[in-house]
């Protein structure tokens, strides 16, 4: 199927190729999401979906291809027929318009829950440091951590420092959120509580682009499902396509493995 | 798991051994293993430090009144206050010196890293005293000092005899060596931050600077700073050295005397001795602070002050004694 240019896109990765050395790691993957969808990307580990989320919003540079974020070239430029790699600069600026949610959290040990959610936008200058407060109270209300602003993030269970990792990300109000893996380092019992909050962020019409093994969550809140073997993308659907009914037998392999 | 018979002695069928009526086992508190070795190694200790310093106190070798007449003398505290100019000077210069070469040296560029690695790997094997002399005679090999263009016009030059008084070329000298040594101390400590931290503060956009100063270095000055509080005691006692460049300070103070009143010279180096301990023990005072400063976060609670340690302990013999005389 061919995507129509009528309808807006959130996200577009276009023919994007990356090697570890000889390894190649994304071998042209296309892949597009449009606004307010939620897309859950599946396939077994080193099949490239980590270091696609990572392409994404430019902590790996693809070797050949660009992604851009409602219509903006990510790292890049264009410049005649050919692309320019952006200042470091340019490429933090953008960065800060798209949410990236690391697997093992990655908060700031040394700054309180509060600071950590407030810190960027005070550092990027899109607010001032009361205002950034206020915001970082109301988000971290909204995680269901309102009372734990005081708190540094090692005297939180898992759980609750992936929500305030969520919190942090939000505070950019950015145009897509990137999950890399978000339950994967939880205790099981943890789990529920942090994709009760991706969960609530998929309803308010955020656009979300999620790497987890989390099947049943991927069925009940994907728009659609992609399926990535080998650097490629092997399938994709809506989950009563992909989940239910694969068409190709790597995906039925996989899926016959995790469910 | 079988046991050879007669191995097993069960808890129940020991006889009791006093003619008291036995409390049940699980009520009584266990008696604690005695220690002879620990208490005969403890008393040992205790003899051969009591020994010590009835010696120090006692003999008359150190003339401890001699040494009460020069510990404040002013020609002394000159000399204190030149050692903790030129340690003061020499730990801030040195210590920001170091950030920029670890910094460099942790650069994408090639050039940047191997100058760092040369000067790191030159003053590191220079000694000390061999670069202060160097510096000493320096404004005999060049006479001005030039900025400019190299090899071009100068813009602005200096008369160095003028410019290099001995407390600058002590502080330079100083500044220089520790510089090196800082260099890897702050280098370790930027390395010992984990890469999630680095991958997080870029993910967000933070700006290159704030990730620096806001995330990444605080991080690292919890690892950077027992390191370099070693490594500035050390500089205090280097700061000795500088008497070679003929600046009086505590220790030049003190041979200079030890000089002319030769009588004296072991109380003097006593004084010399006791101000140098009091120097580092302050040191050690701040680095406690620091320490915990930077602790904030990294541990679930911050480790306890001395004072609080003294009244935890109290409260738990307290709490031990009432124990004991309960039972």
């Amino acid at each position: 199927m061919t995507v129509t240019d009528i309808t807006p896109v959130a996200l577009e990765v276009h023919g994007v190729h990356k090697w570890y050395g000889a390894h190649r790691v994304l071998d042209g993957v296309d892949l597009t999401v449009r606004p307010g969808e939620v897309t859950v990307i599946l396939g077994p580990s080193g099949s490239g979906k980590s270091t696609l989320l990572r392409v994404i919003n430019h902590l790996e540079k693809p070797e050949i291809g660009y992604v851009s974020v409602n219509d903006e070239l990510i790292g890049v430029r264009r410049q005649g027929d050919r692309l320019k790699e952006l200042s470091e600069r340019a490429i933090l600026t953008q960065r800060s318009r798209i949410g990236f949610v690391f697997q093992n959290f990655n908060l700031f040990p040394h700054l309180t829950v509060l600071d950590n959610v407030a810190a960027a936008p005070v550092a990027t200058g899109k607010l001032g440091k009361a205002q950034a407060q206020d915001l970082a109270r109301e988000l971290l209300g909204r995680v269901g951590l309102a009372d734990r602003t005081g708190a540094y993030p090692r005297q939180l269970s898992g759980g609750q420092q992936q929500r305030v990792a969520i919190a942090r990300a939000l505070a950019l109000r950015p145009g897509v959120i990137l999950f890399d893996e978000p339950t994967s380092a939880l205790d099981p019992e943890l789990v529920g509580e942090v994709l009760a909050v991706i969960k609530d962020l998929a309803t308010s019409g955020t656009t979300l682009v999620i790497v987890t093994h989390e099947i049943g969550f991927a069925r009940e809140i994907a728009d659609r499902v992609v399926f990535i073997d080998g650097g490629r993308i092997v399938e994709q659907g809506p989950p009563s396509e992909v989940l239910d009914r694969p068409r190709h037998e790597r995906t039925r392999d996989f899926l016959s493995k995790v469910l | 798991m079988t046991e050879p018979p007669g191995a097993a002695v069960s808890v129940t069928d020991a006889p009791p051994r006093s003619d008291t009526p036995s409390k049940p086992l699980a009520a009584q508190r266990v008696l604690p293993l005695r220690r002879p070795g620990r208490w005969i190694a403890t008393a040992v200790v205790l003899v051969l430090a009591a020994q010590f310093v009835h010696g120090l106190a006692t003999n008359p070798f150190y003339q401890w009144d001699r040494f009460g007449y020069w510990f404040l003398r002013p020609t002394v505290l000159d000399g204190l206050l030149i050692t903790l100019e030129v340690a003061a000077w020499s730990a801030v210069l040195g210590l920001l010196g170091g950030i920029l070469l670890a910094l460099a040296r942790l650069s994408k560029s090639p050039v940047l890293r191997a100058v760092s690695w040369t000067y790191v790997w030159a003053l590191r094997s220079i000694p000390l005293i061999v670069v202060l002399l160097f510096l000493y005679n320096f404004s005999a090999l060049y006479k001005t000092l030039s900025v400019g263009v190299p090899f071009g016009p100068a813009f602005f030059s200096f008369d160095e005899s003028r410019l290099a008084t001995d407390m600058v070329i002590a502080v330079i000298g100083l500044s220089l060596n520790e510089a090196a040594y800082a260099a890897e101390v702050v280098r370790g400590g930027i390395l010992s931050v984990d890469q999630g931290q680095h991958e997080a503060a870029s993910a967000l956009g933070l700006p290159k600077g704030y990730q620096f100063r806001k995330i990444v270095f605080p991080q690292a000055l919890r690892s950077i700073t027992p390191n370099y509080v070693n490594q500035l005691i050390g500089l205090i006692k280097s700061t000795s050295l500088v008497f070679y460049v003929s600046l009086l300070d505590l220790f030049g103070t003190v041979q200079s005397m030890g000089a002319t009143y030769p009588g004296d010279i072991v109380p003097l180096l006593l004084v010399a001795t006791v101000w140098y301990l009091i120097l580092t023990s302050a040191v050690s005072v701040v680095q406690f602070y620091v320490e915990r400063h930077y602790a904030r976060g990294a541990t679930r609670s911050l480790p306890p002050t001395p004072l609080q340690k003294l009244r935890a302990s109290l409260t738990e013999l307290r709490a031990r004694i009432r124990r004991e005389t309960a039972i």
